[in-house]
């Protein structure tokens, strides 16, 4: 697929014999490819996305036993579980926004297996959005990343670290009388993303792809209105990016198959080579 | 009302009233009130010489029979009477079954009439009858302190006492006096004497109302015949003869709080049919389920001038060898309370007296005695009076 | 004179707590026409519809001219008492643990007699007022207060039989988080409850009002939602053996009927809030109240149900919501007689619209939120059951008690 990727590939098999996957499991079971979570623990303390309440809302993650080694099922123990698309850690599709309504293949079921896997770059905004909840990711910041670890290649995900997640879900949340304050990406860097450097998708750690005070930005939504319109994707509520390298890991991120769904919570792994981990800068 | 006018009674001549048994008391039973009621049954036989086939009238009081009524019984003890009654009523099933039965006499509805009361005392079956007593004792006070009739009596009393200005130490005179009785009585339960001291310091059950002023619940039967005076000689049976009775229910509805029985209603025509005058017997025997019952008896029967009871109370002794025998077995204050066969207590014992047959203390040159019932609170006053004159055959 | 109820000690939990007893709810049919009454805090008697007698004990027949047409009506309580008694020996092991007990006769300026509860300020000879109470087992009886107020009037020993004073109990507010819970909240302190818990839920969630609540006498925040079965079980862990009376505060009021809303989302909400919410609540709590019944002075007593009136007939402008609130009025008659053996008595609370966000293009007149607190405060202190906020309410009531079908088509 890309340069990058291909690089990435030579290192295990560089210390075993041939043949990629093989290489990749012989380097996995050594313990030279680290799997890191990037998933949220679904919970219902777990903020969601707020609306105005006339609006509808996001249903947050509820959990109900159905049987626990007991009068409902003396031997096992299992749970219903209630939730909107966008509850937890989770994927947005296309279609999820007005601009990507129209587009071919726009729903999660229709996201290519072969897109599932993909290369990540990771922009580091910690320090940043530490001293400023409403930081938005400008092209400057994307290019001054591209100085040191060159250009973003196409088909990859950018994910905006910002520490984020390991907020608690007050500071998380970060509501205010106007509204969410939380980073998120400013117009102009998403519209570079997506038309100058065809990248995957975009994630965060944040509850949206967008900023808290992101209706205020124009267009209003910008990381859904062009992302979306170009028919990428999104990933939110992801977790332990300070552990991904800049470059160089490989994200799966597989969402449910709902039949025309507009997105999906799932479990978001990055494969990393661990002595590549914790370079992220 | 419309103007009916009220028709003369009969007398009760050819009526005779004979065999009195009582099957002795027992605080606690594990047996049926069938079980006492056949035991009374087997008594009536017994005494009377006659066999269970003779017997073709019969009239049974109990409260704990359920789901028993009167015509179980007729298969559960092989009778086939040609006349049966129920008189379920407590305090005046004694002389209400009577008076039912001597009138079934009369008119050949039947020869020989078993009247019986019994009922079984279970540890728990005193409390079982009080909460499902009756439909207003469910609704209106059961849910009050569920103190059974100790709670409704005692609000009769405090009313009585404040009214007529009667003390505990009157009250207590009666119950003094029926002990003495008593303790020459073989089948009372209260064996020890009672002073006027005891009366006085004994624990409160409901104020006023203290703990021998109470009853004690127990399992026992009482039983006697009415029959044709014919046949009554032919056995060779000693009997009584009824002078006069009268019953009357819910006399007086529009009392606030019970003052009276109801006796008061008819009392002429009770005397009038015996051609006594009023309190002109040698005996009287009232339903003493409290003191204060008796007391209202006393007056409103005319065994004293009305107003004047109290006077009354303080001069007479109650014994039976004394001013105005009362209660001449014990009553049920001392021989216990078994059941709807304390509405018998009196009546069986009237009949003992003046048959001569008493088992205890004998009133001298008995010949006429003065039987009366009351019973039947159902929500906040006995309902049931009734009375019964007796005399000597 | 009532000696003042004295803040109760704390428990000692090695100690066994004392199993909840009932009086006898044994009652016929007929004698069920005085519960409404007693439900809502009125004085009625079985009042004859032709001849106009009034009898007691209830009847099915006019004892004065045996008219069958016989129904409770608004009578005087006025009477005086006749005789007195204290029973200090009973059959029944409710009444034996709370020996003496004192009854006595009330003879009614309306004519009849009446066996009642006594309050220990009033003694034989006494002027009284009689009033339907509920007891412990949630049957109508008969009890006389002094003819007027006398000191610590609430605090009689029999008369806490039948109320739910909040003196000294501690109160589970739901949710605190809304203009109603903050409003409980404060009325209950002003009540004199020992600690009022004040639920929030979505602790992440900025709450203006904390603030306010912490500076509430004996208020305790504390987290629950009620669409959360893990946050209620969780509180219920540590709070459920202190709460002595649960009010459900715990709203979502969404205008719209069936038709023009799209999909079952917003219908989910409000079952969540309500419906569901009260099933999870009554799974959590119902129980260790329950179990609590007779656990001293500040033994669990009432579970109020806030409830908007539009459960008993649906106001079609707030459709859905009235038909889930339909749908917690019919879980309470359940809950109530769930609650029943352990003596705790469910109150629902009817309410007009109120003065709040989600009635806002609703004309007056609407409930403030402070007088639904002071309703439930009363409810509670005079242990009713049935309560009815405000002008609309009290005109829903009636309208209905007349003419159901009229009311349908007119809301």
């Amino acid at each position: 697929m890309t340069s990058r990727r291909t690089k990435a590939a030579k290192t295990p098999a560089d210390a075993t014999a041939s043949g990629g996957l093989a290489a990749f499991a012989t380097a996995l079971a050594a313990g030279a490819v680290e799997i890191v979570d990037l998933t949220q623990t679904l919970s219902p303390d777990f903020p969601t996305l707020v609306l105005p309440p006339e609006l509808g809302q996001c249903t947050p993650f509820r959990i109900e036993e159905i049987s626990r080694y007991d009068e409902r099922g003396p031997a096992w123990y299992w749970n219903t579980i209630t939730l909107s698309e966008h509850t937890g850690t989770h994927f947005d599709a296309p279609v999820h926004w007005i601009t990507g309504r129209d587009l071919p293949n726009n729903t999660v079921d229709a996201f290519p297996a072969q897109k599932q896997i993909a290369p990540a770059c990771v922009i580091d905004c910690a320090a940043a959005a530490a001293a400023d909840p409403d930081f938005l990711l400008e092209p400057a910041h994307i290019e001054t990343w591209e100085a040191r670890h060159g250009t973003i290649p196409a088909g990859c995900w950018v994910l905006m670290r910002t520490d984020w997640s390991k907020r608690d879900a007050g500071a998380y949340a970060n509501l205010r009388e106007d509204g969410a304050h939380t980073p998120g990406p400013s117009p102009a860097a998403i519209r570079l993303l997506v038309e100058k450097r065809a990248i995957l998708g975009f994630g965060t750690e944040t509850i949206g792809t967008d900023a808290g005070q992101a209706h205020h930005l124009d267009p209003p939504y910008p990381a859904h209105t062009i992302l979306h319109g170009a028919g990428r994707y999104g990933l939110q509520c992801l977790a332990n990016l300070d552990r991904l390298p800049a470059t160089g890991a490989l994200v799966v991120a597989p969402p449910l198959k709902i039949r025309h769904g507009s997105g999906s919570p799932l479990r978001v792994l990055a494969l990393v080579e661990r002595k590549a981990t914790g370079g992220a800068a | 009302m419309t103007a009916i006018h009220k028709g003369k009674r009969q007398g009760y001549e050819g009526v005779a009233v004979a065999a009195p048994v009582t099957v002795p008391y027992r605080r606690y039973s594990i047996n049926s009130a069938h079980w006492w009621i056949g035991r009374a049954l087997r008594g009536l036989v017994d005494r009377a010489g006659i066999g269970p086939g003779d017997i073709d009238g019969l009239s049974v009081s109990s409260f704990t029979l359920a789901p028993d009524t009167a015509i179980g019984l007729t298969q559960h003890f092989g009778l086939s009477p040609r006349w049966l009654d129920h008189v379920p009523m407590g305090g005046a099933s004694g002389v209400m079954a009577l008076r039912k039965a001597a009138r079934a006499v009369q008119a050949g509805d039947c020869d020989i009439a078993a009247c019986v009361a019994g009922d079984t005392n279970h540890v728990d079956s005193f409390r079982r009858t009080l909460s499902t007593f009756s439909r207003f004792a469910q609704d209106a006070v059961y849910p009050y302190g569920s103190g059974g009739p100790n709670a409704n009596f005692a609000l009769i009393m405090a009313n009585y006492m404040g009214r007529t200005g009667a003390t505990r130490a009157d009250m207590g005179k009666l119950a003094v006096a029926q002990r003495d009785n008593a303790l020459a009585f073989p089948h009372a339960l209260m064996k020890k004497p009672l002073t006027l001291d005891d009366y006085l310091g004994a624990r409160a059950i409901a104020d006023p109302i203290h703990l021998f002023d109470c009853v004690m619940p127990c399992a026992g039967a009482e039983a006697f015949l009415v029959l044709r005076e014919d046949i009554a000689r032919d056995l060779k049976l000693p009997y009584a003869r009824i002078l006069g009775s009268i019953e009357r229910h819910n006399a007086f509805p529009g009392d606030a709080i019970q003052e009276r029985g109801g006796w008061q209603r008819d009392l002429d025509e009770l005397y009038g049919m015996a051609g006594l005058k009023r309190g002109a017997v040698d005996f009287v025997e009232t339903y003493d389920d409290y003191p204060v019952i008796s007391m209202m008896q006393l007056e409103e029967l005319g065994l004293c001038k009305s107003g004047e009871v109290v006077e009354f109370v303080r001069a007479s002794t109650f014994t039976t060898h004394g001013s105005c025998p009362h209660n001449t077995s014990g009553g049920q204050l001392s021989v216990g309370q078994a059941g709807c066969a304390g509405g018998f207590l009196g009546l069986v014992e009237a009949i003992r007296q003046l048959t001569g047959q008493a088992l205890g203390g004998q009133v001298k040159d008995a010949k006429a005695g003065l039987v009366s019932g009351f019973g039947m609170i159902t929500y906040d006053r006995g309902l049931a009076s009734c009375a019964a004159l007796l005399g000597k055959a | 004179m009532t000696e003042p109820l004295t803040p109760p000690k704390r428990k000692n939990p090695l100690e066994r707590t004392r199993a909840p007893l009932l009086p006898s709810a044994i009652r016929s049919r007929t004698a069920q026409m005085l519960t409404l009454a007693a439900a809502e805090g009125w004085f009625a008697l079985p009042t004859c519809l032709d001849c106009g007698a009034v009898h007691y004990p209830p009847r099915d027949a006019c004892p004065k001219c045996l008219s069958a047409r016989i129904a409770a009506q608004a009578a005087d309580g006025g009477g005086r008492v006749a005789a007195e008694t204290a029973i200090r020996t009973s059959t029944d092991p409710y009444f034996r643990e709370r020996m003496p007990w004192r009854i006595g006769t009330v003879v009614l300026d309306a004519g009849p007699s009446v066996i009642a509860h006594l309050h220990g300020d009033v003694r034989a000879g006494d002027r009284t007022r009689l009033e339907w109470k509920l007891d412990k087992s949630g049957q109508a009886v008969a009890f006389a207060l002094p003819q007027t107020e006398t000191a610590n009037m609430a605090d009689d020993p029999q008369l806490r039989e039948m109320t739910l004073d909040p003196k000294f109990r501690r109160v589970l507010v739901t949710d605190a988080r809304t203009a109603l819970g903050q409003a409980m909240v404060s009325a209950l302190s002003k009540a004199g409850a020992g600690i009022v818990f004040a639920g929030l839920a979505e602790p992440w969630k900025p709450a203006p009002a904390r603030e306010a609540l912490t500076r509430i006498r004996g208020v305790e925040i504390v987290p629950i939602d009620v669409t959360d079965t893990d946050s209620v079980n969780e509180l219920a862990g540590e709070i459920g053996a202190k709460v002595d009376i649960l009010i459900n505060t715990a709203e979502h009021v969404r205008p719209g009927g069936l038709m023009e809303r799209k999909g079952v989302g917003v219908a989910r909400e409000e079952l969540e809030a309500g419906y569901l919410g009260l099933i999870r609540l009554a799974q959590a709590f119902g129980p260790t109240m329950r179990f609590r019944g007779a656990d001293g002075a500040n033994s669990a007593c009432a579970w109020v149900n806030v409830l908007s009136v539009f459960a008993q007939v649906n106001w079609p402008q707030f459709g859905a919501h009235s038909a889930s609130q339909a749908a917690m009025l019919s879980a309470a008659q359940s809950l109530r007689a769930e609650l029943r053996p352990g003596g705790v008595r469910v109150i629902n609370v009817f309410t007009g619209p109120l003065e709040t966000e989600w009635y806002q293009a609703v004309p007056p007149p609407k409930v403030a939120p402070s007088q639904v607190a002071g309703a439930t405060i009363d409810a509670l202190q005079r242990g009713l059951e049935d309560v009815w906020v405000g002008d609309i309410a009290q005109d829903v009531r009636s309208r209905l008690a007349a003419n159901p079908k009229a009311i349908e088509r007119e809301l």
